[in-house]
Order: structure tokens, then C-alpha cells, then sequence
């Protein structure tokens, strides 16, 4: 007997489960490198390195207190002279004979990929939308052309150009700066900015800012209070692939930047331990580095979905 | 409010042009309808009052002062857009004090202007809804309260009813009309719909291609189209030509129509041309016995309180409005001929209506 009760437009029960099935094995495959670097950040150092690998362990934070500190191993006679440790950290750290010599550099680099980070998010966005709004409404002479070389800058990938940057950075004095960084990944983005948000920009209808304009706005307040606003899903859509960009750059980091204006990901797999890498350490820093870019998706991912014009206007 | 008056107005759009060096006076307090088929230039007209366009040429005069070439902003006019443009984001009340923010009004000003509009458009129960949950006449009516709401010169509307049902049209054509009159605005009406602009229309203004081809009462602009497009183009169905082959004179007062000979209206002007057309409406024709001119039913449609017969002549075919109850059958040989004097001769060469006892 067919089962006449969904409409043969709907999915059947096999094709769901099918649907589901591939998802989960999927979701699976690419969330076990994720979890593996959870759980090397919560091992201790031995652990990590131990082979055949630990699937079940004791669980330790000794990674997170050596992301943040720096220290120095001490003979046992001196450790035993120093007065008992005031905290948790620290006792940590003596039961491995050692000291804390002082913060690590893991916070100023993680405040630069913020800074960096959501300052480019914000240009890339900003500039993207105003040139996304003249293109979608003016007659701009040789548009079509215009906007094939600004799309043309993503055909070769960003690292192909950076002796050149390099060379430019270094003579303009941006070379390990924050403003340098966020011209730089601005740029970079922009291309891809424009033309997510030409095409958002294209589908909101005209009427809205000429109505702005005739009831006294200029066209200026006009963008701002009617277009923007309409414009906030593409806007999500667009702040989150530039930030995801701007966040996980790797090569231009480690080209241009040392010091002060070094972001996160060229630290990281940087952190020494005794006799090699700290892989708890690194696991740490890692997944502390995804938790921002998680949450800036998770929030903008509810303006994705919301479509706020939807039924506005009646077509 | 105020005197809208249009000189010279031209538009050209590269090689196309829009509007043609049209003139218009549009008198205070009057509702103008702008009527014509899409792509005539009406919406480019109205876009051009409004500063959403700029003109290629001439001038527009609001209150004797030039706005032609003003922002949008400047020129204190209020539009009504066909797809509403109410801003998605605000409910009802920001869309209607949207326009008053941009002028320093306090916030109990803003207020009570916005209830005072509300309430004149009914909609005061609705200020803090949001505007995707209205339905499609409560947004017809944000809309136009969003227009009235700083009181401006001018309305300009551009086919605001265009995305109604056809019922609640017809209630809204009222509204309006009433609303025009209650606040003594002066309105500046787009549409292609000739019944809205009859209804409505103090004075109808016909558009094609970029002209105006006449602007004159509905009553006129029915009676005594000055051209043949205009003649076609209101009334449904249109007014009937017929071919006449012969050269008419100035005080010609019969024609020759197959073997008989038709009394028209005195004419006061002739044509150079022998190829003219003899104007009448459906209305102006009716069935006779003997002595009309002959033909055979070819449709016949069923409208309730009347029927429009297709009749296939010699002459072509010819449309007549008569009673619903005339039995008539397909293919029924008939005869017709014309009722009043109020036929017009329409001069082949330039398709202009000539002047007569009638006409003038």
C-alpha cells in the first residue's frame, strides 16, 4: 500500500536516514582531528608522546599552564627551599621541578589575532559594502571590467605577491605592525567582500533608499539607516568568511610579522618544551585559538538564517 | 500644498528616449492621473517630480519655483512606491516617524503626528507591528501614511494599488479619493488601469511613447479623444474606426459609407489625405431593421448589464454595446447604424480627431 500521507515532494523515511547516516559519518571523520587536539591539550607531556597513543588518560592542565608561563627547571635542594607554592599552577609546575619564570608570550599573540583579526574583518566589511552599494547602483564607466580585476587579485593565491609586499612593508615601515596586518588581510579580503555583498546589495529593492531620499535623508544616511540594515545577512555571510580568513592566515603572519604585531598561528606551533615540541601546550593554544572564531560564526549564523526581508515587500 | 507645472520636460535614456518635451500644469489641490501603457513615459514623469530622476531638459515648477534640478530631499514631495518600500527593519510606528526625524521635531511632535496620521489611515492599532506581518492593504495604507505624515506639497503615486486584489482595489480607489479630498493635497497619480483613473481623476493626462497626448477631464478625454490612441486606448472596449475613402471638407456634414450616406457632426477643419477614419463608440451604434449597414454576428460577450457585439462588415470589424437581453445568435445577419451626432473623423495622416460642431 503506498504510504499517501507526505506529499511526493518530501523526502521518504530510507532517503532521510540515508541523508543522516552520511552526515554523521561525515561530521565523524572531520571532527576526530578536532577532538585528538582536545584531548593531547588536556594530556601531560609524557602522555602525549606516548606510543602506542592514549585514547583514555588522566586528564591534566599542565598543557594550559605551560601555554601561559614561562619556566626554568631548578635542582631538588632549591625547589625545597623556596616556601610552599601559593597556587595550583604553580604546585603543578614543582612537581615537574620547576619554576615560573613569567608569562609566556601566548596572550599578547592571541590579543593581536584579535586585534587583527576582527580590525580586518571590520575594513573588509565596511569597505566592501560602500563599494558593493556604488557598483549595485551607479553608473560606474567600464563596471563589468572593474569588477573582473577586482576579482582577479584571488586567481593567483595572496602568497605568490609576498616578495614584493615583503620589500614594500619593510620601506613603508608596516612590517610587524597591527595597521600593517590589517591593511594587509583588508586587502586581501576586499576582493571577495565586494562581490558576496554586490550580490546582496543587488537583490535589495531601490524603492527603499529612494524613499529615504524623498522623505529628506541624503543618500549617505540613506545607506546607513535603509540599505545596511537590510543588508545584515549578506553582511554575516561576508564578516564571517573574512574573519575566518584573517584569523587562520599563516604564511603573511609568519613573513611579516616577529614581535610586537605576531598573531597567534605562527606562534603556536612554536611552543618549545624540554627536548621538543610541547604538543599539550600547542593542543592548548590551539583550541583556545578556535573558540572566537566559533563564536563569532554561532552568532552572525542566526542573521544568516533569519532573512529579516523576507515578506517586506510584496512581489 | 501647491501648483505643479512641467515645461519642456524632456528625458532621454542614451538613444531612448522617455519623455518628450511634455507640458503639464497640474493645479493645486487637483488629483492628475497619469495614464498610459507601460513603457510611456509616466513613471519617468512622475520620477522626474519627485528628483529621483534628473531631466535631460526643461523645467519643473513647484509653487513657481524650479525644483527641476533639486535632490529628491529638497523639494518637500512625498511618494507612494507600488512595492510600499516600508523599511523591513522598523515596525510600523519607525516607518512612520522615519520622515519626521529627518526634520527637528520633538519627540511628542513626532508622536503625536505619527498617531494623527495612524488614525486618519485606521492603522493606530497596528503602530507596533511589524511590517511583514501586515497584510497587503494595511501596508498600502503604512505606506501612504509614511507619505502624509509631514504634510508635504505634493503626492506622487506610482501605481499604488497595482498589487491589490481587485475587490479590495476598488475600496482603496475610494479611500484615496476621499483622503485626497479630506487633507487637500494635490496628488500626481500613475497607473495603466483606466477604470482607477476615471474613478479618481480630476484630470486625466494620456501618455504614449514619451508624449502627452491629451490632459482633460475623464468626462473629455471619453467623450472627445484628440487622437486616435487616445480614443483606442479608454473605454473597453475602444472606440471603433472604420475607413473612410474620401477627402473630407471644412463644413462636411455627411459621409459616404458603403452605398448609404452617414449625417455627421458640422466639421470645421478638412484633411489633405483620403484615407481617414470615422471615430464612434460601441454605445453610439445600435441595431436597426432596415437601411443600417449590414453585417454578421461574429462574437458576442456577455458582460451582465450589457453585451458587446463583434460584427464582421464590409468595413471591418465593428464592436456594439447593446441590452443584455438582445437575442442575437452567431452568424445572424444584422443591420446597425449610428445613434447621436457625436461622431468623430480622425485624419488618416496624422491620426489627430478634426474639429466640428461636436468636437469643439
Amino acid at each position: 500500500m503506498m504510504d499517501t500521507s507526505r506529499s511526493p515532494s518530501e523526502a521518504s523515511g530510507f532517503s532521510r536516514k540515508l541523508a543522516a547516516t552520511i552526515i554523521i559519518v561525515y561530521m565523524v571523520v572531520t571532527l576526530i582531528p578536532i577532538s585528538w587536539m582536545v584531548a593531547t591539550s588536556f594530556k601531560s607531556v609524557d602522555s602525549a608522546i606516548s606510543y602506542p597513543p592514549e585514547v583514555f588518560f588522566e586528564p591534566s592542565l599542565e598543557g594550559y599552564v605551560n601555554l601561559f608561563t614561562n619556566r626554568s627547571r631548578q635542582p631538588k635542594d632549591y625547589l625545597d627551599s623556596l616556601p610552599p607554592p601559593d597556587t595550583w599552577y604553580e604546585e603543578l609546575v614543582r612537581s615537574r621541578e620547576m619554576v615560573i619564570t613569567g608569562p609566556s608570550k601566548f596572550l599578547p599573540r592571541y590579543s593581536n589575532s584579535l586585534i587583527i583579526g576582527f580590525g580586518a574583518t571590520f575594513f573588509s566589511v565596511f569597505l566592501g559594502s560602500l563599494a558593493a552599494y556604488a557598483l549595485s547602483r551607479f553608473k560606474v564607466p567600464l563596471k563589468d571590467d572593474l569588477l573582473f580585476f577586482i576579482l582577479s587579485t584571488r586567481m593567483f593565491p595572496p602568497i605568490a605577491v609576498a616578495v614584493p609586499i615583503f620589500i614594500m612593508y619593510r620601506k613603508l615601515g608596516l612590517g610587524d605592525t597591527h595597521v600593517g596586518m590589517i591593511i594587509l588581510y583588508t586587502v586581501v579580503n576586499l576582493s571577495l567582500s565586494v562581490w558576496l555583498l554586490k550580490g546582496f546589495m543587488d537583490e535589495i529593492p531601490r524603492e527603499y533608499e529612494e524613499a529615504a531620499m524623498i522623505d529628506g535623508y541624503s543618500r549617505m544616511q540613506a545607506f546607513f539607516k535603509v540599505v545596511l540594515p537590510q543588508a545584515t545577512t549578506g553582511i554575516a555571510a561576508t564578516a564571517i568568511f573574512c574573519m575566518i580568513f584573517s584569523w587562520n592566515e599563516y604564511a603573511f603572519a609568519v613573513l611579516l610579522t616577529q614581535f610586537n604585531a605576531q598573531t597567534a598561528p605562527p606562534f603556536i606551533p612554536t611552543i618549545i618544551g624540554e627536548g621538543g615540541l610541547d604538543w599539550p601546550a600547542i593542543g592548548a593554544g590551539t583550541t583556545l585559538f578556535l573558540i572566537p572564531v566559533m563564536i563569532f560564526t554561532v552568532v552572525l549564523r542566526k542573521h544568516l538564517l533569519r532573512g529579516i526581508t523576507f515578506g517586506a515587500v510584496r512581489k | 500644498m501647491a501648483e505643479i507645472e512641467i515645461k519642456n520636460l524632456h528625458k532621454s535614456f542614451g538613444n531612448f528616449v522617455a519623455v518628450k518635451n511634455s507640458n503639464l500644469v497640474i493645479e493645486n489641490r487637483e488629483f492628475f492621473v497619469l495614464l498610459g501603457p507601460s513603457g510611456c513615459g509616466k513613471t519617468t514623469t512622475l520620477r522626474m517630480i519627485a528628483g529621483l530622476e534628473l531631466p535631460t531638459s526643461g523645467n519643473i515648477l513647484l509653487d513657481k519655483e524650479d525644483v527641476g534640478y533639486l535632490r529628491a530631499s529638497q523639494r518637500d514631495i512625498a511618494f507612494v512606491f507600488q512595492l510600499f518600500a516600508l523599511y523591513p527593519h522598523m515596525n510600523v510606528r519607525n516607518n512612520l516617524a522615519f520622515p519626521l526625524k529627518m526634520q527637528k521635531f520633538s519627540k511628542t511632535e513626532v508622536d503625536a503626528k505619527v498617531m494623527e496620521a495612524a488614525k486618519l489611515l485606521r492603522i493606530d492599532h497596528l503602530l507596533k507591528s511589524k511590517v511583514s506581518s501586515l497584510s497587503g492593504g494595511d501596508r498600502q495604507r503604512v505606506a501612504l501614511g509614511r507619505a502624509l505624515v509631514r504634510r508635504p506639497k505634493a503626492f506622487l503615486m506610482d501605481e499604488p494599488l497595482g498589487t491589490l486584489d481587485a475587490e479590495f482595489r476598488e475600496l482603496m480607489c475610494l479611500e484615496l479619493r476621499k483622503l485626497h479630498d479630506d487633507i487637500d493635497a494635490t496628488t500626481v497619480y500613475v497607473t495603466h488601469d483606466q477604470q482607477e483613473a476615471m474613478s479618481m481623476a480630476d484630470r486625466i493626462a494620456v501618455m504614449n511613447e514619451g508624449e502627452v497626448l491629451q490632459a482633460d477631464s475623464p468626462k473629455i478625454i471619453y467623450n472627445k479623444p484628440k487622437t486616435k490612441f487616445v480614443a483606442n486606448f479608454i473605454g473597453s472596449p475602444g472606440m471603433n474606426f472604420i475607413p473612410i475613402k474620401e477627402k473630407i471638407t471644412p463644413n462636411q456634414s455627411s459621409i459616404k459609407l458603403l452605398d448609404s450616406s452617414l449625417k455627421i457632426p458640422e466639421q470645421r477643419e478638412g484633411t489633405n489625405s483620403n484615407e481617414n477614419f470615422l471615430g464612434v463608440r460601441p454605445e453610439n451604434l445600435r441595431l436597426v431593421s432596415e437601411n443600417g449597414v449590414k453585417g454578421n454576428i461574429f462574437g458576442v460577450e456577455y458582460l451582465g448589464s450589457r453585451k458587446i457585439l463583434t460584427v464582421e462588415t464590409q468595413l471591418g470589424n465593428i464592436k456594439i454595446r447593446v441590452d443584455s437581453d438582445t437575442q442575437v445568435k452567431i452568424n445572424e445577419q444584422i443591420q446597425f447604424d449610428t445613434l447621436n451626432n457625436n461622431q468623430i473623423i480622425f485624419d488618416g495622416s496624422n491620426d489627430m480627431a478634426l474639429q466640428s460642431e461636436f468636437m469643439s
